[in-house]
């Protein structure tokens, strides 16, 4: 049989499309993005694409399943609680098609500004949760989680982790089946989510979860591997891996692949056969809560911990104490943070803010984020998507309550934000007379995820064009009377639109507007700088951009010609004129 | 206890060793291993440390190994092989591309890059060190920098009979880079000694 090294997304959007799946609707987000990035491949069997942000494409994939066909909804952990909304009453309302909501969360927080555990949402919302450990089981869980979902009559809850969706390992194909929609039906007394019908729907949905509990005692999602009596490990997810490596090969196994609601009756079984009984998680003891809250005796984080990722050598050394040798070889690296790209447009803009020492800038979540490292240091916050507008907005109201003066205050996000959730903050600052300055740095793109369109990019996910939505047109429509539409690589343009903005005397808004380099559909007019050495007096300035190719060396700056575009932001710093560009 | 081997790739976002894990696996697949790969995508990529572990052996379980337990380590900058040192097992083995890229606090001047890299190593492990970027620049193109540390890589750990390595590099690299990609693995494969 033909193996394929696929990542459990890759896998999750093949079991998807194997399940029959016919409407799928994301937003972008790390470590969930390639699950919808795989799927324009199967796009003559199915409808796939980006939305512009969580809760609208929970909201797009449960209204295909209303009208009966399977659907799929993805994001990131945070995701989530952007989506939170409709998949509560879902959760009541049941579904027509099944229904599958994929929740990446990220462990150890590699791309994301939390490390919240996504399972509690399983249990808040009262849905069942499906969490497979491997590629493999991405593929062959997500059919299962359709059956189930259609089932019992409710969302399903897939939740992945950072290793399980980005580690590749072997999958075997099987073949799509169709799944054939029932007649559309309107059926009111089901999905109109009025009080009278969800407080019918409540006792239905904590009969659906008993059956549920039951159903896992001897489904086969939930498997147990007896190699002996002395351990006996309950685990699920990536860690089922982990503890595979780390415990004693007749340590047995019960490994949980429906985890929400928990088999009770099984584990209680699975207890009674072992003399010491562990729980091996990531994050917070979830599964042990409700394990000890059965009265059942386990150990698990008093031993592993709530923080960050586990692996094999971590769970050997905090459940056995055997640490692994390593070898300190006395010399240490220095680090190597993210940094904003050489040529990245937002650079002008973070080096005009820095400047100002009165401007306060809340900023989002994007690759704008780094403009708050060093060397630019230029923002005050971050906190979620859209919050760039808002927290700003709040910022400055507290500011004129306070009585503080002389302080000029930016709510700062990306092109694909401010149609995720920018928007309502831009109407917020107009709405409520906010004394902020949103600003939009457009670069064309969704960019730290990866390059995902979004609606004012121009094309969709299946790569047709699409209507590429104005950002000045919607801001003039809210009553920004003054956008300002500048390139933020031209530093004196730049810094007078931040004037003109400080001083209008209508309400302001600023577009900063120039394509990301590494969108590939666009002929980028790249060339290279270079210092001459005569000329420069080694002042640093040119540092200040925090450009990865701008380097100082015996006391006078150096352009990495291999990592240089040729952007000049660093030349119109510098105060000799020792930086220019090279003709071609 | 499982048998299994790992290696892991480590560098600076965009040096390539993505692609090198990808023929590796592609010749482990090949060779019948079962075989599971880990890296991170994301805010990491910016110009940031990156890592990449391959995991085989006839059953794998984790996709990833903690502290102490590489059996190799290709390090495609020197610095990043001092920063995953101990990762490795004690008797691990090392290759190391005598490169250096600085870090944005060392470009700024704020940071030293470190002193003995390479002799740290050396003194602690196993280690093949070569000039891959060299090498690769004498072969036409830096860009294939990568597949000289393969090279130098499959004759560190005796992978040779593995599989036919220069057929899987042929089918995994885009045609018009073949022969560039061929030459670079066998000038990395002759680059170092056993």
């Amino acid at each position: 049989m033909d193996r394929h090294l696929l990542s459990g997304n890759e896998a999750i959007a093949r079991g998807a499309y194997e399940a029959g799946v016919k409407v799928c609707s994301a937003y972008p987000g790390t470590p969930s993005t390639e699950v919808f990035e795989e799927l324009p491949k199967y796009k003559d069997s199915l409808y796939c694409e980006w939305a512009p942000n969580e809760k609208v494409a929970t909201e797009v994939a449960y209204g295909a399943s209303i009208a009966g066909v399977r659907s799929l909804c993805a994001m990131k952990h945070v995701g989530v609680n952007v989506a939170a909304d409709p998949i509560f009453t879902a959760a009541y309302n049941g579904v027509g098609g099944g229904f599958v909501i994929v929740s990446a969360d990220d462990p150890s927080m590699h791309s994301s500004q939390n490390e919240q555990d996504n399972r509690y949402y399983a249990r808040s919302a009262k849905i069942p949760m499906i969490e497979p450990a491997d590629s493999q089981e991405c593929l062959d869980f997500i059919k299962a989680a359709y059956d189930i979902s259609e089932k019992f009559d409710v969302p399903v809850l897939y939740r992945t982790t950072t290793r399980v969706a980005h580690s590749k390992s072997l999958v075997t194909f099987g073949e799509r089946t169709e799944h054939e929609a029932a007649p559309y039906v309107r059926n009111t007394r089901k999905y109109i989510a009025a009080p009278a019908n969800a407080y019918m729907n409540h006792p239905m949905l904590e009969k659906t979860l008993e059956d549920l509990a039951a159903y896992g005692c001897t489904s086969p999602l939930n498997k147990v591997e007896m190699n002996g009596t002395k351990i006996g490990v309950i685990t699920a997810s990536i860690a089922y891996y982990y503890a595979k490596d780390a415990f004693p090969e007749d340590t047995s196994f019960l490994k949980l692949g429906l985890t929400y609601p928990l088999p009770m009756d099984l584990i209680r079984d699975f207890a009674s056969k072992v003399e010491k009984l562990y729980v091996i998680e990531e994050l917070e003891g979830f599964m042990e809560d409700q394990i000890k809250a059965a009265g059942i005796d386990c150990i698990g984080k008093e031993l592993t911990g709530k923080l960050y990722e586990l692996n094999p050598q971590l769970i050997r050394e905090r459940v056995f104490g055997d640490k692994a040798p390593t070898v300190d070889v006395g010399v240490k690296a220095v680090s190597r943070p993210p940094a904003l790209c050489p040529g990245c447009p937002h650079r002008g803009f973070f080096y005009t803010m820095s400047r100002h020492k009165d401007f306060v800038v809340a900023g989002d979540i994007g690759c704008y984020t780094l403009g708050g490292s060093a060397p630019l240091n230029a923002l005050d916050s971050v906190v979620c998507m859209g919050g760039g507008f808002t927290v700003a907005m709040g910022m400055a109201k507290a500011f004129e309550m306070s009585g503080v003066t002389g302080k000029k205050v930016f709510g700062v996000l990306g092109d694909s934000t401010f149609f995720h959730s920018g928007m309502t903050g831009a109407a917020e600052i107009i709405y409520n007379k906010g004394n902020v300055i949103p600003v939009v740095l457009d670069n064309s793109i969704t960019g730290m995820t990866g390059h995902q369109d979004n609606p004012g990019s121009g094309y969709n996910l299946q790569g047709d064009i699409a209507e590429s939505l104005k950002i000045e047109d919607i801001l003039k429509a809210y009553g920004y009377k003054n956008v300002i539409i500048v390139d933020p690589q031209d530093l004196a343009a730049m810094e007078k639109a931040v004037q003109d903005a400080v001083n209008s005397e209508v309400p302001a808004a600023i577009i900063t507007r120039r394509p990301c380099l590494l969108i590939k559909r666009i002929k980028h007019d790249i060339g290279k700088c270079s210092v001459d050495t005569d000329k420069c007096i080694g002042c640093k300035r040119c540092l200040g951009v925090g450009c990865p190719a701008v380097i100082v060396e015996n006391k006078k700056a150096r352009i990495d010609r291999d990592q240089c575009v040729g952007c000049t932001v660093c030349a119109q710093v510098c105060p000799m004129g020792a930086i220019t560009r090279e003709e071609k | 206890m499982t048998k299994s081997k790992s290696a892991l790739l480590v560098g600076v976002g965009g040096q390539g060793a993505i692609l090198t894990a990808k023929v590796l696996v592609n010749g482990l697949m090949k060779a019948g291993y079962d075989v599971k790969m880990s890296e991170v995508h994301g805010m990491s990529q910016r110009g940031g440390s990156v890592s990449t572990q391959v995991h085989w052996g006839e059953k794998v379980n984790s996709p990833v190994i903690g502290k102490g337990a590489a059996d190799i380590i290709v390090a495609f900058e020197k610095m990043e092989a001092v920063r995953y040192a101990d990762y490795l097992k004690p008797d691990g083995v090392v290759v190391i591309n005598d490169y250096e890229m600085a870090s944005s606090s060392i470009a700024a001047g704020l940071a030293q890059y470190p002193e003995g890299c390479l002799e740290a190593m050396e003194s602690h492990f196993r280690c093949h060190v070569l000039k891959a970027e060299e090498i690769a620049h004498s072969l036409g193109s830096a860009k294939c920098m990568n597949i000289v540390l393969f090279g130098s890589m499959v004759k560190a750990l005796h992978m040779e009979d593995v599989v036919d390595w220069e057929t899987v590099i042929a089918e995994t690299v885009p045609e018009k880079f073949r022969e560039l990609n061929l030459k670079a693995y066998r000038a990395g494969y002759d680059a170092v000694e056993r």
